[in-house]
């Protein structure tokens, strides 16, 4: 494929709003993740809630979608002077020649649990100030940011689980090239809700403790919410070098188990193998491999086979989910931002919470961070359903 | 900016429509229409323990993927897909959000795996072994425009063949009183980038600032509004018709979709 241009980057998760907050987060390998306090729900577990999203206002002519998944939105466009960047691309493209795709697994169903309480004892009916349309529907975010951003070229969300904002980057990049549109807002906005939070309860996949990806006691994942964004457009003649460029995307399905990975990894492997091809590099191009690494029994033990199997031992490897906690429809473009933090700054973030690295998975797993120059990092994400993305990311020169 | 591709299966169910042959006969005028509870066929595709789980949207997901791909003689297995929904499984939603009010708070796994808007992607997968990559969508009311939309770019820009499998059902209350989305419908398109001997027409999409189609017969018209999948049905009657001509399918606020069809003699 074509290579094309983070013009512009943002990300807000439990581990800090905006760049500069989680890079120094990154350094000092810090976790967001705490006791869960989150609303009413009573579970032993641990969550990543990013501060200050109650306290975000929307606009006033977009009321109608206040809710937290939405106010997490926004409060990530407000972040490094996104919004503006996106308003630069749009004076420059056009406001049709900017298209939205936005990955969200829950987007605002908060609203409807919130609502289910409120039904009227007689009836049944919902209060009448709940609002389907932009707030629960999954398009809600995709229709708020760009109604926010005034962008009127195609928009879409892109809801496939856990894999839902890597999976945007593959839409966009074929809109881009089948030349619909110059730049596209893309990214993820996944926010805590009770759908979530007791759905993996009721699985057993979530951990009491924070999570420990690739631990040999690793019991679960820590769920946390994100809201994080790149402007595409394609690469300048002029590109700087220091500037990093999507070279990669691998798209998979499982044909196994809707909540359960396959357990060698087939979809897995298939997806990075694809990434690699559409970027025309070999395994040993990449530098550091950003794991889905939820921190499950299963999701761990499975990618670690299909990572093993392409890259062999020795590619330090970690998963960010330890800080961060698993943001769900929001991880692949909060782990897209980190790989690209981890390309500008020359740093492989070490695992956080892990403390004994399991035996039995056979890659390089790094637990403290290391510095080194990075040309290049292959991010994975995987979601229920047997949905898998892998991208690619690199350094322009 | 035109993407060109060509129509070489299709597959309709919805309320009082069983197929796309009869479907075509009702939209082409061969045929009234007579709305009628839509009938959602057990997928045989899926294991008996599979087959138990799934909700309304998911079998009729896999009935118009099927009968688009069967149709077309198309292997199911390494086909690309695109999937797009307003609102996927609404009844689970509601099992879901009603126990989640409820004290305790015991919300059952299955129903929560079932829960991900790509439960009808990962079932197909499932079922038919398919690998490639599928990828799974939501736009509201312009869900199935969306879908087609991202159906015809992979087409023409990974040169490969795409299934789009646009799909709706309805909220159980109280949930319908917010989205009356009456009955299940779907629509599925084996999109092409070359012709084939099962192709039925070629199909040229472009963004537009054109008014959209609506239909006379108020009964078609309901439908087309209901269901955000039926909203396809305008380009359906022209392919019903078997003659040129074009299509303006609703799509977002800004802009609407315009689909000139030409039939493969």
């Amino acid at each position: 494929m074509r290579p094309l241009l983070l013009s512009h980057i943002t990300a807000s998760s439990c581990i800090g709003t905006g760049v500069t907050a989680t890079l120094d987060s990154l350094l000092r390998q810090r976790s967001g993740l705490k006791h869960c306090d989150f609303e009413t729900v009573d579970i032993n577990t641990h969550i990543g809630e990013v501060q200050g999203v109650d306290a975000v206002r929307l606009p006033e002519n977009l009321h109608k979608f206040e809710c937290r998944n939405n106010r997490l939105a926004e409060l990530g466009l407000r972040q490094d002077d996104f919004f503006e960047a996106v308003q630069q691309a749009a004076m420059r493209w056009g406001r049709r020649r900017v298209g939205v795709f936005l990955g969200t697994s829950t987007a605002g169903i908060l609203q409807t649990e919130l609502a289910y309480r409120e039904r009227d004892p007689v009836s049944g009916a919902l209060p009448s100030s709940f609002d389907y349309a932009p707030t629960h529907n999954s398009f809600s975010v995709a229709d708020y940011l760009r109604q926010r951003c005034h962008l009127e070229g195609p928009a879409v969300a892109v809801s496939c689980a856990c894999a839902s904002s890597a999976k945007v980057f593959g839409s966009a990049r074929r809109m881009l090239e089948a030349g619909l549109i110059d730049a596209a807002l893309v990214g993820g906005v996944d926010s805590l809700c009770l759908t979530t939070l007791y759905g993996f309860h009721s699985l057993q996949l979530s951990s009491p403790a924070p999570c420990r990806p690739f631990d040999v006691a690793r019991d679960g994942i820590s769920i946390g919410e994100a809201a994080a964004f790149a402007l595409l457009e394609r690469v300048p003649d002029n590109v700087d070098g220091d500037s990093v460029l999507l070279l990669g995307i691998g798209e998979s399905s499982d044909a196994y188990h809707m909540s359960a990975p396959h357990p060698e990894g087939r979809g897995a492997r298939r997806a990075m193998q694809a990434a690699l091809k559409a970027a025309a590099l070999e395994p040993s191009d990449i530098d550091y491999i950003n794991l889905h690494g939820t921190g499950t029994p299963s999701n761990d033990r499975s990618e670690s086979r299909a990572v093993a199997g392409i890259f062999g031992p020795t590619t330090p490897c970690s998963s960010t989910k330890g800080a961060t906690g698993h943001t769900l429809g929001a991880a692949g473009a909060l782990e897209a931002v980190i790989s690209a933090l981890a390309i500008k700054h020359g740093l492989m973030p070490g695992g956080v919470h892990t403390t004994h690295t399991d035996p039995n998975l056979m890659v390089h797993y790094i637990r403290d961070n290391r510095r080194a120059p990075i040309a290049r990092v292959l991010s994975n994400s995987f979601g229920f359903g047997g949905t898998n993305c892998s991208l690619i990311f690199g350094r322009a020169a | 900016m035109t993407l060109s591709a060509y129509i070489s299966g299709l597959g309709v169910l919805g309320p009082g429509l069983v197929n796309w042959p009869e479907t075509a006969a009702v939209l082409s005028g061969q045929a009234a229409y007579q709305p009628a509870a839509t009938v959602l066929p057990m997928p045989t595709i899926l294991a008996a323990t599979e087959r138990r789980r799934v909700g309304r949207v998911v079998k009729l997901a896999l009935a118009v993927a099927l009968e688009a791909t069967s149709q077309a003689g198309e292997g199911p297995a390494e086909l690309v897909s695109v999937f797009s929904s307003s609102g996927g499984d609404g009844h689970n939603c509601h099992e879901l959000c009603q126990a989640l009010s409820l004290a305790g708070r015991e919300i059952s796994p299955t129903r929560f795996a079932n829960s991900v808007h790509n439960a009808a992607a990962g079932y197909w997968s499932i079922g038919t072994g398919a690998m490639a990559a599928s990828n799974v969508l939501c736009a509201f009311d312009a869900s199935f425009t969306a879908g087609l939309l991202e159906a015809m770019t992979q087409v023409v820009v990974d040169e490969v063949p795409v299934l789009l499998v646009a799909y709706d059902g309805e909220y159980p209350q109280p949930l319908h009183a917010k989205r009356p989305i009456p009955d299940a419908f779907g629509a599925a398109l084996l999109l092409t980038p070359q012709r084939r001997a099962s192709s039925i027409a070629r199909v040229d999409v472009a963004l537009s600032d054109l008014r959209f189609d609506r239909f006379a017969d108020p009964a078609l018209e309901a439908l087309r509004c209901a269901s955000p999948a039926a909203r396809a049905l305008p380009m359906l009657r022209l392919l019903a018709a078997r003659s040129s001509g074009r299509a303006v399918l609703e799509y977002l606020d800004v802009s609407r979709m315009a689909v000139q069809i030409e039939p493969c003699a």
